[in-house]
Order: C-alpha cells, then sequence, then structure tokens
C-alpha cells in the first residue's frame, strides 16, 4: 500500500469526488427517469400533444377541460368509492388475521404464508379468475350464494330497496363491490404483516399490568394494544390510501373494452383515474391532457398525506 | 380438587387451540380458493365450465388444455422477457442504490443532507404522472419495444437507496478504520466490509425488486408494442383479449404465470415477508 498518498487522499475536496463517482450512475438515472420527467409533465400538461402533429400551448385549457367533464368527476366518485370502502375493510380485517396470526401456535408459520400468497401474485392472472368467480351465471359465488338459497332472498330484498340484483360485473352497481372485494382480499397479506410487527412490538409489559388492573379481553385491546398500534395504523392508513388512489390493473383486466364493455366497466362504474389517464394517454393519443389529469392525482393524493400527517399528532401515540 | 381443575383448565386451553385451529383453517380456505378454482378450471373440457353450479373437482381432468394454451401464446418467450427483465432491474437497483446509499452515509460532501432530502421527497411523486414523461423519453430515444425501455426507467429506486442509505449507517465505523489505516480506498471498504455485512438488506430488498418487477404491468403496456416482447403479465392480458370466455384456457395461462412466483415464495417465503417489512417499517 501507498501510504504516502494514502494520507493525501483524506481531504475533503478527494472525498467530495469520490462521492460524486458513487453516487453518478444513480443521480443520472434519478435526473433522466425523475426529476426530469415530473417537471417535463408538468409543462406537458400546458399543452395538447398527440404526438404526430406539432406541440400546441393551451395554457391552463386542459384543467378546464377536465374540471367540465361530466366523466371525470364520474371517474373521481368512483375513485372516492373504492378508497373509502376498500381502505377501511382491508385495516379491519388484515388487523384481524394479525391477532390471529400473532398467537404462539403450532404450524401458525403455515397460514401466515397462506394469508400472504395472493399479494406476491400477479393482479393480471388473479383477476381473470375473479372474473370468472363473479360471473353472474356460473361463477362460483353466486352459486354458492344459490346453492345455500341466499340468492333469491339477496335478489329480492335489493329489489325491494330499489337495488338491482347482484349481476356483479354485469351490473353498473355491483362492478364496483366486486372490484373492491378482489382488492381487499389481494392485500389483506400486505397490512397483516404490518400490524404483525407492530403487534409484536408492544412491550408484555403493558398487557401484564393491564392485567394486574383487572382488564377484560375487550379492555386490553382498547386501552393497550390499540393505542400502541396507532404508529402502524397510521403508516398502513397512509400507503393503503395512497395505493388505492391508484387502482388500475384489476380495473383494466376485469371490465375494460374487448368484451364488448366500454373501458371502464358497464356506464363506466368501474372507470377510475389511472384508467382514465391511461386511456387518455395510450387509446386517445392526448398527452397533454393526461399529464394534466395525472398532476390532479398528484395533488389529492398530496392533499390526503399532508391532511393524515396534520391530524396523527392527535390520535397516534409514540412509545 | 385441584386434579379436577388443573382436568378443566387443560381441557379448555384444548378447545380455545382447536377453535382456533378451525378459525385459521377456515380463512386461510377462503383466501386461497379462488387459486383452487384457478387450476380446477383450467382442467375443466369447454362445456364442463358452464355447469351450474361449478364442478369442484373436474373428472376426467382435461391436462391438454395447458399443452394448447403453451402453444397459443409464446409464453416461453414472456417468461424469458420477465426473467431478463426482473433480473436486470433487481441488479440495477442494487447496484445503483447501494453506491448511492454508501455516498449519503459514509462520504462527506457539500449538500449532502440537502440533496437526501429533495431525494426523498421525490417519492411522493406517484408513477402514474411520471408514465408518460417517460414514455416520451424512450421514444424519443428509439428504445420503445425495447429490453433497454423496460429496463432504464425503473432501475433507479429513491426508495431503495433510502432504506440502505438508513441499514449502513447502522454499521459500526470501528470496522472501516481498521481498513482505512490499511488501504484508503472507499470502494474497497464497500465492497469488502460494507456489501457483505449487508447481506439480509440487500436480500430482502432484491426480493422484494424482483416481486415487483415480476408482476408490473402498467409500464410494460404502455412500452411493449410487439408480440415477442411480452412479459408474462401483458401476454396473460393479450392472451385474455384473445380467447375472451375460453374460461379453460385463459385458466391454464393464469396458472402458467403464476407458478414460477409461487415457487419462488413458497421456497423463500421468509425473505418475501422481511422484505415487505423491512420496506414497510423503512429501516424503523
Amino acid at each position: 500500500m501507498d501510504r504516502k498518498s494514502c494520507r493525501s487522499r483524506t481531504s475533503a475536496a478527494w472525498e467530495t469526488r469520490v462521492a460524486l463517482i458513487f453516487l453518478l450512475p444513480h443521480i443520472i438515472g434519478f435526473l433522466v427517469f425523475t426529476l426530469f420527467p415530473s417537471f417535463f409533465s408538468l409543462l406537458l400538461s400546458t399543452f395538447s400533444w398527440d404526438i404526430m402533429t406539432p406541440l400546441m400551448f393551451v395554457g391552463l385549457q386542459n384543467f378546464v377541460r377536465l374540471f367540465s367533464d361530466p366523466l371525470f368527476y364520474k371517474v373521481l366518485r368512483n375513485t372516492a368509492f373504492f378508497v373509502l370502502i376498500s381502505v377501511p375493510l382491508g385495516m379491519i380485517f388484515s388487523l384481524i388475521l394479525a391477532l390471529l396470526v400473532n398467537v404462539k401456535l403450532k404450524y401458525i408459520v403455515f397460514f401466515r404464508t397462506a394469508f400472504f400468497m395472493p399479494k406476491i401474485t400477479s393482479m393480471v392472472a388473479v383477476a381473470l379468475v375473479w372474473t370468472w368467480i363473479f360471473n353472474p351465471d356460473f361463477g362460483w359465488l353466486n352459486s354458492i350464494l344459490d346453492q345455500l338459497r341466499l340468492l333469491d332472498p339477496i335478489n329480492s330484498l335489493l329489489g325491494s330497496i330499489g337495488l338491482p340484483p347482484l349481476r356483479w360485473l354485469a351490473s353498473p352497481i355491483w362492478a364496483m363491490p366486486a372490484i373492491i372485494i378482489v382488492s381487499v382480499w389481494k392485500n389483506l397479506g400486505y397490512s397483516m404483516i404490518m400490524y404483525l410487527a407492530g403487534l409484536q412490538g408492544i412491550s408484555d409489559m403493558y398487557y401484564e399490568a393491564a392485567e394486574i388492573d383487572g382488564a377484560s379481553w375487550w379492555q386490553k385491546f382498547r386501552y393497550v394494544t390499540l393505542p400502541m398500534l396507532s404508529p402502524t395504523t397510521f403508516f398502513v392508513l397512509v400507503m393503503s390510501i395512497i395505493g388505492s388512489f391508484q387502482v388500475f390493473e384489476q380495473v383494466f383486466i376485469m371490465t375494460r373494452g374487448g368484451q364488448g364493455i366500454s373501458p371502464g366497466g358497464p356506464l363506466d362504474s368501474t372507470n377510475t383515474i389511472v384508467l382514465y389517464i391511461y386511456t387518455h394517454a395510450f387509446t386517445y393519443f392526448q398527452m397533454g391532457y393526461a399529464s394534466a389529469v395525472a398532476w390532479i392525482l398528484f395533488i389529492i393524493i398530496f392533499t390526503f398525506t399532508l391532511l393524515q400527517w396534520r391530524f396523527q399528532k392527535k390520535w397516534v401515540h409514540y412509545g | 380438587m385441584d386434579k379436577v381443575v388443573w382436568l378443566k383448565k387443560g381441557q379448555l386451553v384444548f378447545l380455545k387451540k382447536l377453535v382456533l385451529y378451525i378459525i385459521l383453517i377456515a380463512i386461510a380456505v377462503t383466501m386461497l380458493v379462488p387459486f383452487f378454482w384457478m387450476v380446477s378450471t383450467s382442467l375443466k373440457s369447454r362445456i364442463a365450465v358452464f355447469e351450474y353450479p361449478p364442478q369442484w373437482i373436474p373428472r376426467p381432468p382435461k391436462w391438454e388444455n395447458y399443452r394448447t394454451a403453451w402453444k397459443a401464446l409464446p409464453f416461453g418467450r414472456y417468461f424469458a422477457n420477465t426473467t431478463v427483465v426482473s433480473v436486470s432491474v433487481t441488479f440495477l437497483q442494487l447496484l445503483t442504490s447501494s453506491l448511492a446509499a454508501y455516498a449519503f452515509a459514509r462520504l462527506n460532501f457539500p449538500g449532502r443532507n440537502r440533496l437526501f432530502l429533495c431525494y426523498l421527497g421525490t417519492m411522493m411523486i406517484p408513477g402514474q404522472v411520471l408514465m408518460i414523461p417517460r414514455f416520451l423519453i424512450i421514444k424519443y430515444l428509439g428504445w420503445v419495444d425495447s429490453y433497454t425501455g423496460l429496463i432504464l426507467p425503473q432501475a433507479f429506486t429513491v426508495f431503495g437507496t433510502f432504506l440502505l442509505r438508513q441499514f449502513f449507517m447502522t454499521i459500526p465505523r470501528e470496522l472501516e478504520d481498521a481498513a482505512k489505516i490499511d488501504g484508503c480506498s472507499h470502494f474497497r471498504i464497500y465492497l469488502r466490509i460494507i456489501l457483505p455485512l449487508s447481506k439480509p438488506a440487500l436480500a430482502t430488498l432484491g426480493i422484494f425488486a424482483f416481486m415487483t418487477q415480476w408482476n408490473d404491468f402498467l409500464w410494460p403496456l404502455i412500452v411493449i408494442d410487439s408480440r415477442e416482447m411480452y412479459t408474462l403479465t401483458t401476454g396473460l392480458s393479450f392472451f385474455q383479449g384473445l380467447y375472451l370466455t375460453r374460461w379453460t384456457l385463459l385458466m391454464a395461462g393464469a396458472v402458467i404465470v403464476l407458478i414460477p412466483i409461487i415457487v419462488v415464495y413458497v421456497l423463500g417465503q421468509k425473505y418475501f415477508v422481511k422484505g415487505i417489512t423491512l420496506s414497510g417499517l423503512g429501516g424503523r
């Protein structure tokens, strides 16, 4: 080893040069594929461009257009409905699963593996089988309901309150609930693992103290588990909301065109923001308009995350 | 007296365990039943699919469906494409992220912390904002419908850099100080000390990245034009477009697509779970 040059290598300038070399591959990729595209996308949203014809500056026209498009509002409503139902459902069920899996039972790993499996599979493949399951005529779900003699009573009950029968993906009312069921099913494993990690981080000390005070099972859950889980709950909530606003694959595979149904489900009832962006960018080739919508999506997600961050101070307990 | 009480307690514990097992099995069955139906439907004859109520176990099982599906579309090619892309992206992600993470964790340079915070900020930008300009960039560079176009835009992860940086910072500096006295190359420290010690973090991050890439749908959908370049996910979607109501073939195709990842998962599920936890808790 050349000891002399070693000593001269400790200057700050040299360290900066080394840092640059280490950072270079990542920074180049970051600049080209993240930073530049972000600005480019923002700029693009003020233009109208279909790739074939030259760029045309339209200022805020794209935004005016999207705010006056009734389909956009439907899409917003659909996405909001999806988020509002799937997130709480997912969180509750995955918490229950985590509680169940947190016991010291033999072979519990097998169950954890089973519950997590839907998460690692491709949504495309899984959506196909769920399309069959939801088939109103020969799919498994309706057939089970029928065999349990529940299908007809349910349908008449629905009819009496003015709702259409359970024809799932063929029904404008029930298509989105079907999508919700698939999404919750698929993502249970993820939130379950988060909650499990959170549960295992709660020191037994708290439970023992509660026992001494004579707390019941429910009281322990309400006054020890839930508060101690609040950081995890917060995290799961944020990630679930961000993720569910970006729903795409299930909607695309289960209800898009090619089945005689317009992309976005019966009467666009399962058209979501990302599908809307995708269709306008890559089917209609309206790059500028689609970019504008994408930025609206960003603003929505950002706002929600910001709001949650503000509120967390109120209900999240740390350590 | 005591013996009776003890017996009762033992029975109670046994009963509780039994109930728990029953509940767990019931839930596991419900969660996995779609996979069961996938296989079951794939082995039915064309007519049997439309039977009502649906047969649970097809007799006789039509294994030929798999051959038909395999021949209908070049799934072997799709498998190769997906493997090339997933492995390349995972490798590149680990490489670039670990190098950058080393710089953020161990090297001092002006603006380091501010740059890192900016980096973190960009994690907020959803992929949908980036997908349109990325597509246009790819198009301009002539990378549409190519491996390069599929791989490069996905090869750089701020998230991975963040995680690895947190992990590197937990490695005690004493180990490097000894090396610094002997021979000062940062690269060697990175290669010989930091990397080997980070094997768990790299492995779990790698598995997570691999799985995400393997199942990726939207980006390949945007980038790919020609049939030969399809990945398993896009190929399956294309398959759906061709064989709309041939449920048996669709399910066979879906099973073919799922088998590799399920096998990998069952063999290494510990790493999958760790990867998800690590990515989620952000090195907490």
